[in-house]
């Protein structure tokens, strides 16, 4: 991996991130009335978007904007002027890992999006006047009243499958924002990434844009990297990168597989595995370190299995670092959707070797890969599963998803190798996916255990009476 | 970034829904007697107004005047839930540096905070049904593109 690339500066990424940042700014105050300096921010917007087709429409939204009189059309367009340019912050960041990890290139696969149909046009449309008034507000005038205000159209959207994206991004903003009330005594505001939910939230609200994809079906095997866990207060998700090796003998292919659950905020750590693990086998198999043979499973443009354990059977066993070494450099990754292209959704797998590790006091880790610094997301690792910093710390090899945040190129350790009395072992941050007999790990499992039996059990006796 | 940490471990028999919102500490708490009963407690951040009911809106024997067991038990679960910085900033409490449950209720007691009226006990009532119904809801294998933004973190309240 040429590390050089990735501490090297990306030209015009300092100035696509300014314009986003001026209009970020905007949205602190609110745009309910005109204010001193409040134009700079939407008119910044417009002028970076001012050789797009976008040009027009963002323009007017900004001037709109500017004299406080922002209709939901035009926070609309502005949503979208932010959203082109974070597409291509993450087209540039996206090409310059592609020259620093040497792989194959992802061609473009032009594929259409699925059915766009009109699904609950009135939940969307309550979605976005929500999002419109928060955005007046300002994150500065946000209270419990204004924010209670999504709870209805969140519990509306959350039981229909086809509206889970828009419900469980905004049930994680709208939680955020309840935890942060009253706005006006916030001391610190995450600028940027509220700015984020927002406007991914708005675009979500238009028709077609979180429609179902369309597939195509696959069969070969499937050789798991590692799990990526993600979750907020009242959702999950995991995520298997994996290496798909094509029964055709066709090109292997960097592909992932996904299964979330919506859960009550008192289901944590080992319990998060214990709600994923009976609707995905493959997290078995990644906990037992095998691959899993795959017949006709769903494969989207995006490179995302839908899957489905009628159609997946357990494998041989399959040691993670040697399909990094092996399988993966020649496996290209699948192109991100346009809507969705975004640097917080970089995950690229990587191998490093021949690393040096930098250990501060604070406990933050770095590699030092071919002379420069990489920082290591040691937050990242599921608090359930053995993968400690301590584990990355001591470790001689890494199977890690190479992400971008906050202006630089961080390392997420999905599994290291460490050398225990002269022999490689690896830990795996996914490894009590599929259930553990690890001490600490039982114990875990048997309180979240416990812990979803009284929820049940209170819910069995109170919620249909 | 994670704005809210997750939450963590407790054991939920006694206390099976605490939460910091609407401006207050709310939650439900089991009846040691009847199973079939839970009480609807909360306390008021800020003037420490609390209220004891059950889930039935009939008013809690022991909340007569001063914290009654039950909202007791809720701010030690909340505290075991979120921290007791984070109780007591959100209840606004001023208590010494590393407070427990206890610091945090006695600071309040102290105060001889007067009883609340009950109208909030419906709306925390019916908060913990919602909270309830997130276990009916089904998992899916579809991606969820936007939980990119809410990474795990080995980080607790």
């Amino acid at each position: 991996m040429r590390a050089d690339l990735l501490t090297d500066a990306v030209d015009g990424l300092d100035e696509a991130l300014a314009a986003v940042d001026g209009f970020d700014e905007a949205l602190v105050g609110g745009l309910l009335r005109p204010r001193p300096g409040q134009a700079d921010g939407p008119a910044g917007l417009a002028d970076a978007v001012a050789g797009s087709p976008l040009a027009s429409r963002v323009a007017e939204a900004a001037e709109k904007a500017a004299a406080g009189a922002a209709g939901e059309d035009h926070f609309v367009a502005l949503a979208a002027a932010r959203t082109a340019l974070l597409g291509s912050v993450h087209d540039a960041l996206t090409a310059r890992i592609e020259e620093a990890v040497d792989r194959p290139r992802a061609e473009e696969s032009g594929a259409a999006p699925g059915g766009g149909e009109e699904h609950a046009a009135n939940l969307r449309t309550a979605a976005r006047s929500w999002l419109c008034d928060l955005a007046r507000a300002g994150w500065q005038g946000i209270d419990h009243e204004l924010v209670g205000g999504a709870a209805p159209v969140v519990s509306a959207m959350l039981p229909d499958p086809a509206l889970r994206r828009p419900a469980t991004l905004l049930d994680g903003f709208a939680a955020e924002l309840a935890a942060s009330c009253p706005g006006a005594t916030l001391e610190r505001v995450p600028v940027r990434r509220w700015a984020d939910l927002w406007s991914r939230a708005l675009l979500l609200t238009l028709p077609g844009a979180s429609a179902a994809p369309a597939v195509t079906e696959v069969s070969g095997r499937l050789l798991p990297l590692g799990v990526d866990v993600q979750e907020h207060a009242t959702a999950v998700q995991a995520q298997v990168h994996a290496v798909f090796e094509p029964a055709d003998g066709g090109a292997s292919r960097l592909v992932r597989a996904s299964v979330s659950a919506p859960k009550p905020d008192t289901v944590v750590g080992a319990g998060l595995w214990q709600l994923l693990r009976p609707h995905m086998s493959l997290l078995g198999a990644v906990g037992e370190g095998r691959a899993v043979e795959l017949d006709a499973m769903p494969l989207t443009a995006e490179g995302d299995l839908l899957w489905d354990d009628a159609r997946a059977r357990t494998g041989e066993p399959a040691e993670v670092f040697t399909t990094a070494r092996v399988a993966l450099p020649t496996a290209p990754a699948f192109p991100t959707a346009p809507l969705d292209r975004h640097p917080a959704r970089i995950a690229v797998p990587v191998l490093l070797e021949g690393y040096a590790v930098e250990k501060e006091d604070d406990g933050t880790v770095a590699f030092e890969v071919a002379g420069r610094r990489l920082a290591v997301d040691t937050d990242r690792v599921p608090a359930a599963g053995p993968l400690t910093p301590e584990a990355v710390a001591s470790s001689g090899a890494c199977v890690a998803l190479l992400r971008w945040d906050a202006g630089e190129f961080l390392l997420q350790p999905l599994a290291v190798e460490r050398t225990v009395r002269k022999k490689a072992v690896a830990v795996h941050a996914g490894a009590w996916a599929g259930g553990t007999t690890d001490k600490a790990g039982v114990r875990a499992e048997k309180a979240a255990t416990d812990a979803v039996k009284v929820l049940r059990e209170r819910a069995g006796r109170l919620l249909r009476k | 970034m994670r704005v809210v940490p997750s939450a963590r471990p407790r054991k939920l028999a006694k206390v099976p829904f605490v939460e910091l919102a609407d401006g207050r500490l709310q939650g439900v708490v089991s009846s040691g007697s009847d199973i079939g009963r839970v009480y609807v407690s909360s306390v008021e951040a800020g003037t420490y107004a609390f209220a004891c009911s059950t889930n039935n809106n009939r008013p809690c024997g022991g909340a007569r005047g001063w914290f009654c067991n039950h909202i007791r038990a809720l701010i030690g679960e909340a505290v075991l839930q979120y921290g007791a910085e984070r109780v007591a900033r959100y209840l606004k409490v001023e208590v010494a540096e590393e407070p427990d449950a206890d610091a945090v209720t006695d600071a309040m007691t102290a105060t001889r905070p007067a009883q609340g009226d009950r109208s909030a006990a419906a709306q925390v009532f019916s908060r913990f049904l919602r909270h309830l119904a997130y276990l009916e809801l089904e998992p899916t294998t579809a991606p969820l593109p936007e939980m990119q933004w809410f990474p795990t973190t080995r980080a607790v309240a």
